[in-house]
């Protein structure tokens, strides 16, 4: 802080000759400015004038770039976070291939092993991150609680750290120097009409069961396309694998054999690649059991149509992406990239997310910003007291809804399986184009 | 010396042509030809010569399975529109008399494409489906008591709204060569005593030719690369040439997407030149 006043007042003095009875004035301005953005936020960090002229270009998926979120930047600290949204494919491509084109990414795990070893991105110093300890363990160490398992795939924990400030090695344990910070994850799972189905669904194997031939479907994206499939082969004892995030061949051939044996036989009504392709099927009742994600039940919900984000025996899938910073960011900018990521951690945006439904990566800071009730509803399982609102003002769930799968605990620590790419890539799409057309 | 200078004049003439042809044309085409060789990863290509994208492309059944497919399209869709545009140019060519009917009910024609292409398509969808408006109907006549469900997200699906789509396009080439037949031709047929078939089979159809294969050739072409109606209508389910090529394009593999857009050219070209044996559609230019 002091060095950064020093250096605007040099220049300030140098640059513009201006009289130091005018510079006094202008010093003045700044504490001033820096005492009562402090006491609005909490964040007295680095508040010098000139913070104010900073822009921060972010870029990533659509899902968490959220125009509250750069609002709110502005508000509390003062500078300008510009999004640009991309689909997933894009991003990693052009963080690999423009690193200049950005300040932040926030990219998905899964991306970030890719990308990350390509050089483009710098590591964060922990220390420097006074939020740091309340990022969920899941992020740590991979376990959610002291007794959970290390869910397979690309699990946020193996890619979250490397050894050291210059470094593009993953370390094994966490360091100092962390990759990402966890913004947006979830835990996916299959979505059902319980109006439409008698039995009780428990298992990902439903999804192939003959009862609902012609009435299931997948999503046709084929890197989570072929996860779900694997959850399925392996729920049904069909495969076995070492590691569904990185399969062998053999694994993926006999996957998708299972795949096509299935489609052959009518046991598939459609497959979805977009949002509201899956909602459309799913309210139409052309489909009664599909992969599914979150919002997308709550929207078939939301015109009144029955449908359960349904937990199952084997566990979810999860996905969750995080941001980090350009390899260019340097004075200034950096310390205005590391005041952003800790404030992302600090609740406000943790909230925003949580009542998305989806989940913040810091849980306790959240907490603050939350009511008790909507705690209660999206955190601990608890049947909401009173109607439950998006963050737009929507509203989402009625007075004694519970969440489908419970709390947090329950939820995210019964994770399968992480988003991934494998090292069959190419492999694995092949021999998923040959899924599509059988 | 004077033929010098109108031969020269004749190339400055086409020079903006030639020039438009080669920077929108030429070059891109060049483009898609030359990455089609060369290497990728998950997120570059990576410029080299390599068979591979070939090799695989025309080395996998599903490639094979694809263009079956594909052309099984093509073709359903090329008889249904033919059958549908031909009848429709020849009422309108033939037993409308009157010119301001001819133009009123061609405009009826056109109508449909005052709407956007996708939202034509996806108008069938609430109409074919399990619940829809045509299987309520049925139920409820009591004509099926299991609701159909081949009409949605099947090849039925894909071919009748590819049908739908594009049968207008037949509509216009056919009713163009019909309008050219002189009327005393099918008098003297008349006269010669043969019947309306005969009319039909011996002066109409072969003089509407060149109309036909113009119609033919923008069918088969925009089916043989649509992908969206593909995906649409059967519900993702079913792969067209098409649609391989968009999610090549989406997973980033432009070298693979340019070797099968390559490929797909050339069996489009070899189409469009059999068609062209049979037909002189010069005559109709």
């Amino acid at each position: 802080m002091t060095i950064d006043i020093k250096k605007s007042a040099k220049n300030l003095l140098t640059d513009t000759g201006v009289s130091r009875r005018s510079f006094v004035k202008g010093a003045a301005i700044t504490t001033g400015a820096a005492i009562g953005s402090g006491a609005i936020t909490g964040f007295p960090t680095i508040w010098a004038q000139n913070i104010k002229n900073v822009t921060l270009r972010q870029f990533g998926t659509g899902v968490s770039n959220i125009n509250a979120v750069a609002d709110k930047v502005k508000e509390d600290l003062g500078f300008t976070l510009q999004m640009t949204a991309l689909d997933s494919d894009a991003v990693a491509q052009r963080a690999v291939t423009q690193p200049n084109s950005f300040d932040i990414a926030d990219i998905e795990y899964w991306i970030c092993k890719k990308v990350f070893p390509a050089g483009t991105m710098q590591p964060m110093d922990t220390t420097k991150l006074k939020n740091y300890d309340a990022i969920s363990k899941l992020f740590i160490t991979g376990k959610l609680t002291p007794d959970s398992e290390i869910a397979q795939g690309t699990a946020p924990h193996k890619v979250g750290f490397v050894e050291g400030p210059d470094s593009v090695d993953f370390a094994s344990a966490p360091t100092q120097w962390m990759t990402l910070i966890p913004t947006i994850y979830n835990a996916d799972t299959l979505g059902i009409r319980p109006d439409l189905i008698e039995r009780p669904i428990d298992s990902w194997a439903d999804l192939l069961d003959p009862a609902f031939k012609g009435k299931a479907s997948i999503l046709n994206i084929p890197s989570i396309g072929i996860m779900d499939a694997a959850m399925v082969c392996e729920a049904m004892g069909e495969v076995t694998y070492g590691d569904k995030g990185n399969m062998t061949q053999e694994e993926i051939d006999k996957t998708i054999a299972v795949m096509i044996d299935a489609k052959n036989a009518g046991q598939f009504r459609a497959f979805w690649k977009s949002f509201d392709e899956s909602v459309n099927l799913m309210a139409s009742g052309e489909v009664v059991i599909q992969s599914m994600w979150s919002p997308a039940v709550a929207a078939v919900r939301s015109k009144g149509i029955a449908c359960k984000y349904q937990p199952l025996k084997e566990g979810y899938r999860a996905w969750g992406g995080g941001i980090g910073l350009a390899k260019h960011l340097s004075g200034l900018e950096l310390e205005a990239a590391y005041e952003y990521i800790d404030w992302y951690l600090s609740g406000w945006v943790g909230a925003y997310l949580n009542r998305q439904g989806y989940y913040s990566a810091a849980p306790e800071t959240a907490k603050k910003f939350m009511s008790e009730d909507e705690w209660g509803f999206w955190m601990e399982g608890k049947a909401a007291e009173g109607d439950i609102l998006s963050p737009d003002g929507k509203v989402m769930e009625k007075a004694g809804a519970v969440r489908d799968g419970g709390s947090y605990e329950e939820r995210m620590g019964s994770v399968a399986c992480w988003n991934s790419v494998m090292d069959e890539n190419k492999h694995m799409i092949r021999k998923w184009n040959e899924f599509v057309a059988a | 010396m004077a033929s010098d200078t109108s031969k020269r004049s004749s190339y400055f003439l086409i020079t903006p042509m030639a020039a438009i042809f080669a920077v929108f044309l030429v070059i891109p085409l060049l483009t898609i030809v030359i990455v089609s060789f060369w290497d990728y990863d998950e997120y570059r290509i990576l410029p080299d010569f390599i068979l591979e994208n070939y090799s695989y492309l025309l080395g996998s059944s599903v490639t094979w399975s694809i263009y079956l497919n594909t052309l099984k399209y093509a073709a359903l869709t090329w008889v249904f529109t033919l059958l549908i545009g031909f009848t429709v140019a020849y009422f309108l060519a033939f037993h409308v008399r009157s010119l301001t009917w001819q133009i009123v009910l061609f405009m009826l024609c056109t109508i449909p494409f005052w709407t956007s292409n996708i939202i034509r398509m996806i108008s069938w969808i609430p109409f074919l489906g399990r619940n829809g408006l045509l299987n309520s109907a049925l139920i409820n006549m009591g004509i099926v008591d299991q609701p159909l469900e081949f009409l949605l997200f099947s090849d039925f699906a894909v071919v009748l709204a590819d049908v739908h789509l594009y049968t207008l396009f037949m509509v216009v080439p056919i009713f163009n060569s019909m309008m050219r037949i002189d009327r005393s031709l099918i008098e003297a047929a008349r006269d010669a005593g043969a019947s309306g078939f005969e009319t039909l089979k011996s002066v109409i159809v072969p003089l509407s030719k060149p109309g036909i294969a113009i119609g033919s050739i923008f069918v088969i072409t925009v089916v043989m690369g649509d992908f969206i109606t593909v995906r649409l209508m059967s519900g993702g389910q079913s792969a067209s040439v098409g649609l391989q090529i968009s999610n090549e394009i989406g997973l980033l593999q432009y070298p693979a997407a340019a070797a099968s857009a390559v490929v797909l050219l050339i069996t489009v070209l070899l189409i469009v030149t059999g068609l062209l044996r049979l037909v002189d559609i010069r005559k109709e230019l």
